[in-house]
């Protein structure tokens, strides 16, 4: 179910922004499992790509590929410029990771964490301890900065972790599913920080599985289903691709109903309930014009409602609906 | 930066995260000691006479003599599987991740790792030294040399079953089974000459306890500190110690480096 949308490293003509990641083709498989089966990537320096899809899509694998930490059986990714088979120290050296579980040091405070990372960048001690100081009291750690990692709490855990990802000032940062397992008001703290690195010109990676995240987020979205990307855009274009807008309208006499049928062809019409279902982007001019036809008709709806698709309709059509384990989808 | 001086800078780093955990769990370590000196301990006051009988009826305190070096080494052994453990807790939780993403030395974690488990060895072995001291050791004959030459010994069979305990570690999925594959470190130095020598052993038994590495490196520590007769034994220990780091590191790298699950 490849989209028409799916407008990457291809697309002639229109002049691409440079990459800050690129990938074609990776693939990995764990023994006769599929994990990833051919994915192209392009993420526009400076902006935010969310990699959305179910568990076991293989989002994680993906992000684990591209920051370098395992290798792809095949297909080539650029990280900022460098290719990740060919000289991963340098693309390392442009990244910041933040995995799914946390990667502190539980046995050492949260400040020996940040200052162990400012050492592992090799900055100057006096750097080092700026940094520190800066990034602790930016994620609200510095009254916790003297406690050992191991006493914070999963939202404490989860923004020292972001913290010490930024220390080397990363060009662009991987983040895999950053708000899962977080309260509301942490995720909220969570997408301001990542409007806020964006603002910086750093470029965002992350993977989630949470569509509002994406569409919050997000200034592209690939959604990844069984090892292959289903379809990638805007959010906006994403949208557009279901056939999820529609105008609702509920009649009790079914006379009325009948008339209204008959004025608005190309309806949908559910007989039982006496309810009409007008395709539509929801845009004023076509509910004026919907409107202008019950009038002239006269004939009056007892309820009217809009329904814009939102990306659940889009998830949910490339998906298939559930949680399909990968299994299924891969050969 | 030079790849050397990144090497360097990145492992001085990470032996530095190494002894800060030490200073902020010390109860990790020192738990660790119980256990050699317990044996002193209770080989000098409780057993010291009847043991003594085995080398020649010489008493309580020449039965610390001869007791000393072994446990000095089974002192290593115990603490080397703090080692395995520290390095089985670090893989399987995110840092080691997050190190495998950043522009370091990559040897560098590893590294950190070895030195800092030498120098706990190290220190450990002093520690467990000073108990016997004050419960009356004493190497009249030793040279400085000779201290010099046990001190030396000492490092190379903690930096030889530091190496082994770090591929212990890394095969481990989890902390209870790095220390439980991590045992023969602690039980091999009992089956060697540290307790008693081995012309006391039954036949069947003496090859056992004299073809392990144990054996020689106490046969040698205990003619370094004592006098007495080293022969092959000093050659076969460096020789042990070296074929066990040298085999310890590359099972180690070959681990570390295979892509994380």
């Amino acid at each position: 179910m490849p989209s028409s949308i799916m407008s990457t490293s291809k697309g002639k003509g229109c002049p691409q922004p440079p990459a800050a990641v690129s990938a074609a083709g990776l693939r990995k498989s764990y023994g006769d499992k599929t994990v990833l089966d051919g994915i192209d990537l392009h993420v526009p320096a400076g902006s935010v790509f969310a990699l959305l899809g179910p568990n076991g899509a293989g989002k994680t694998t993906t992000v684990r590929i591209l920051s370098t930490l395992i290798g792809a059986d095949d297909g080539r990714a650029l990280v900022a410029g460098h290719d990740i088979a060919t000289s991963p120290q340098a693309a390392r050296a442009a990244i910041g990771v933040t995995g799914q579980f946390s990667a502190v040091d539980g046995l050492i405070t949260g400040e020996e964490n940040m200052l162990l990372m400012a050492d592992l960048h090799h900055l100057s001690r006096r750097e080092g301890r700026r940094v520190t100081a800066e990034l602790l009291e930016r994620f609200g750690l510095a009254d916790a900065a003297g406690k050992p990692a191991s006493t914070y709490s999963g939202g404490m855990k989860r923004r020292l972790d972001i913290a010490m990802t930024l220390v080397g000032d990363p060009r662009v940062i991987f983040l895999d599913e950053p708000t899962t397992g977080l309260d509301p008001r942490a995720r909220h703290n969570m997408w301001g920080v990542v409007r806020e690195l964006v603002t910086g010109g750093t470029t965002v990676l992350l993977t989630t599985q949470y569509l509002e995240e994406a569409d919050e987020l997000a200034d592209r979205v690939a959604v990844l289903a069984g090892g292959r990307i289903a379809a990638e855009g805007t959010p906006d274009e994403l949208k557009r691709l279901v056939s999820g807008g529609h105008v609702r309208l509920r009649f009790t006499d079914p006379a009325a109903y009948r008339s209204a049928a008959l004025a608005l062809r190309g309806a949908a019409r559910d007989d039982d309930s006496l309810v009409l279902r007008i395709p539509s982007d929801g845009s004023q001019r076509e509910l004026r014009s919907i409107l202008d036809r019950l009038d002239s008709a006269g004939i009056e709806a007892d309820e009217l409602t809009v329904r814009t698709p939102d990306l659940d309709d889009v998830f949910f059509a490339l998906t298939g609906g559930t949680d399909q384990p990968s299994e299924e989808i891969s050969r | 930066m030079s790849s050397l001086s990144l090497v360097v800078r990145d492992s001085s780093t990470m032996v530095r995260r190494s002894l800060l955990h030490v200073r902020r769990y010390p109860s990790l370590t020192l738990n660790l000691l119980l256990t050699p000196v317990v044996l002193l301990l209770l080989f000098v006051y409780v057993f010291g006479e009847v043991m003594s009988a085995g080398i020649g009826d010489a008493g309580r305190s020449a039965y610390l003599a001869y007791l000393l070096p072994g446990l000095l080494l089974m002192t290593i052994g115990s603490t080397v599987v703090g080692t395995a453990v520290s390095v089985s807790t670090d893989m399987t939780e995110g840092i080691v991740a997050r190190f495998r993403t950043m522009a370091i030395h990559r040897g560098s974690v590893l590294i950190g790792h070895v030195v800092g488990s030498v120098l706990r060895s190290v220190a450990s072995v002093v520690l467990v030294g000073a108990v016997a001291v004050a419960v009356g050791f004493r190497s009249a004959d030793a040279t400085a040399l000779e201290w010099l030459a046990a001190f030396g010994l000492v490092t190379l069979v903690a930096l030889a079953l530091t190496w082994i305990a770090v591929g212990m570690g890394m095969v481990s999925p989890n902390a209870e089974a790095a220390s439980n594959n991590a045992l023969p470190l602690i039980v091999l130095p009992l089956v060697s000459s540290a307790f008693v020598p081995l012309e006391a052993m039954p036949g069947w038994f003496r090859p056992i306890a004299e073809y392990q590495p144990f054996t020689p490196a106490i046969e040698t520590l205990r003619g370094l500190l004592l006098g007495t007769e080293i022969g092959h034994n000093g050659p076969l220990a460096v020789t042990w110690c070296l074929g066990l780091a040298i085999l310890g590191h590359l099972w180690s790298r070959y681990l570390f480096n295979r892509d994380p699950k």
